[in-house]
């Protein structure tokens, strides 16, 4: 156990490095969710009603980190593949969840420095400060999303392993994402089929929970559902992981570049 | 390590009707490697080397066959298996480029369940060993394809495995670099370790390798040591004739005449070498000459068949 906990997170300190040290993976990520983020709140700011630049200010921030590595996670293996080291992970004698969770959990850090910056950004440029009613509620419910975001980033790349073009579907799924988790339109005004893709998202339960610790109410039933929802991906991802790994040994599709 | 009738195909779909093809890449190998041998697989592209190995080290599924590493069926004990095996491939890749060295040493050390007490050490050890000492903080994008390649043995060694499986190592490295390359695989062997070593550079399975199996279309064509292999060419002589434009026409006139045993034709520059392997006693410039009139011809030599020459001959079917 102790092992293992060392390994984890000698392995999430090592790709918060590689992350780190290149612009683009690093500080620039803030670039994209920053420029959302801006035109959001310009639009929302047309009719200068404080409480409705509240929601866009929350929400825009936690988009952020929705958009930095909810959707990168997607490719993560393909850059793997890119960089030679998929097989000789996949060759070594650890789970394949104790690889990739490190990983995203890098991300997820990437993801919660997005977060401080858009919120100072709004703060500067749209002289918004974002009023929480408890910040210690605020804090948890931030990290419960980049966890969630990191064990949903895992059950994606898992299930993209075989496949060339996975970052399509990053891609496919940014947008979505933004209606689909609440971040800048209330989850209940989507049609009410779309519901159920929403539930099936923990980052709609982080939002939720960010938003009612903002106001000031227990966020507790949103951050359980969230958690709840994130380690059931996990689960799935570390089932559905076993299965790939063995279609890709009788495919030969790990070594594709 | 052993391999039984390993075979593998692959299965291939294209066109519009999605038509699928089978491409048998590994036909029925067998070999069987003793604990502490250096054994080398031998081919061109495509032979088949790197398929084999990635059935022996878990990474793909034979089609039918057995084998085993250490006793561990490579589809049965693939945890097993991988606990004891190191892998190392040629080229740029397989690295984090954006770690130093040290720290990608450091990130496989974890994967590979290096003890923490022992990872320092062990990591201090083979830096020594692979001659990277006191560059091991800089960037591997920073670093030369020998450093590049150099680092990769490093990491296929750090769990000191009792078996090592390098796929091309010296692909691409330039000739100081390969040969100190070369030492550090000797010092593997000369250390007990089983080593499989998959090259197409016929002079470092010559140097390094207690035994060897040339593999062609997925078949091996022939094996033994180094020194029999050279005998199958032994007593014969080679007549080497660069020509400019010569025919394929011209090229199978040459293999009717009287005294020539083989000819293969290898792709210059400018120019097309022919490689005429001949009977010891038979006289066979002048008659090539002959046959090659009308054809550019440049320098024509004569010489001692080599390990290669066996080699060219087993790969290309002469």
């Amino acid at each position: 156990m102790t092992a293992a906990l060392r390994q984890l997170a000698v392995c999430y300190r090592l790709q918060l490095r590689a992350l780190s040290t290149s612009w683009f993976d690093g500080p620039l990520a803030i670039f994209f969710p920053l420029m959302f983020a801006t035109a959001a709140l310009l639009v929302y700011r047309i009719h200068g009603d404080e409480a409705a630049m509240q929601y866009a200010g929350l929400g825009a921030a936690v988009m952020g980190m929705w958009t930095c590595q909810g959707v990168v996670a997607s490719s993560l293996l393909q850059r793997e593949r890119w960089a030679g080291t998929l097989e000789l992970v996949v060759v070594a004698p650890v789970s394949l969840a104790r690889v990739l969770i490190p990983m995203t959990s890098a991300m997820a850090t990437i993801g919660i420095y997005c977060v401080v910056v858009t919120v100072l950004w709004e703060r500067w440029v749209f002289d918004l400060p974002l009023q929480v009613e408890s910040w210690p509620w605020f804090v948890v419910s931030l990290l419960m999303a980049a966890a969630t975001l990191s064990l949903f980033g895992y059950f994606l790349s898992v299930t993209v392993v075989r496949y060339r073009s996975s970052w399509s579907l990053g891609a496919a799924l940014e947008y979505p994402g933004w209606l689909l988790c609440g971040f800048l339109v209330p989850v209940d005004l989507l049609p009410d089929w779309l519901h159920p893709l929403s539930w099936a998202i923990p980052t709609t339960w982080a939002m939720a929970a960010v938003r009612e610790a903002a106001a000031g109410t227990s966020p507790v039933r949103d951050l359980g559902v969230c958690l709840v929802i994130g380690v059931a991906y996990a689960v799935l991802a570390a089932w559905l992981g076993r299965r790939l790994l063995e279609s890709a040994r009788r495919h030969a599709t790990l070594a594709l570049t | 390590m052993e391999a039984i009738d390993l075979r593998r195909d692959f299965r291939s779909r294209s066109g519009v009707r999605r038509t699928s093809r089978t491409v048998e890449a590994v036909k029925g190998v067998s070999f069987a490697i003793e604990p502490g041998e250096l054994f080398g697989l031998l081919g061109p592209n495509g032979a088949g080397k790197t398929t084999t190995i990635k059935m022996l080290i878990t990474l793909l599924l034979p089609t039918s066959g057995t084998a085993r590493v250490l006793g561990r069926d490579v589809v049965d004990d693939v945890r097993e298996v991988r606990r004891r095996i190191g892998y190392v491939f040629g080229g740029d890749r397989g690295l984090y480029e954006r770690l130093s060295g040290l720290d990608n040493l450091r990130y496989f050390s974890e994967l590979y369940g290096v003890a923490p007490r022992d990872q320092r050490r062990r990591i201090a050890e083979l830096l020594e060993l692979v001659g990277l000492t006191g560059r091991e903080r800089e960037r591997v994008e920073g670093y030369s394809r020998g450093m590049r390649q150099r680092l990769h043995i490093a990491r296929g060694l750090l769990h000191d495995p009792e078996v090592l499986f390098l796929d091309e190592p010296s692909i691409g490295i330039d000739p100081v670099g390969a040969r100190e390359l070369r030492a550090t695989i000797g010092a593997l062997r000369d250390q007990g370790k089983t080593v499989l070593l998959t090259t197409h550079y016929m002079f470092e399975a010559d140097e390094l390798c207690d035994r060897i199996a040339v593999i062609r279309a997925g078949e091996i064509v022939a094996s033994g040591t180094p020194a029999e292999l050279k005998r199958r060419v032994s007593g014969a002589r080679v007549v080497e004739v660069e020509t400019f434009g010569v025919s394929d026409e011209a090229v199978a006139g040459l293999r009717e005449l009287s005294g020539v045993e083989s000819v293969v034709v290898e792709e210059r520059d400018q120019s097309r070498m022919l490689i005429i392997r001949c009977a010891p006693d038979a006289e066979v410039t002048q008659p090539v000459l002959a046959r090659l009139e009308g054809t550019g011809v440049g320098r024509v030599s004569t010489r001692e068949p080599t390990l290669e020459d066996a080699y060219v001959e087993l790969v290309s079917g002469e």
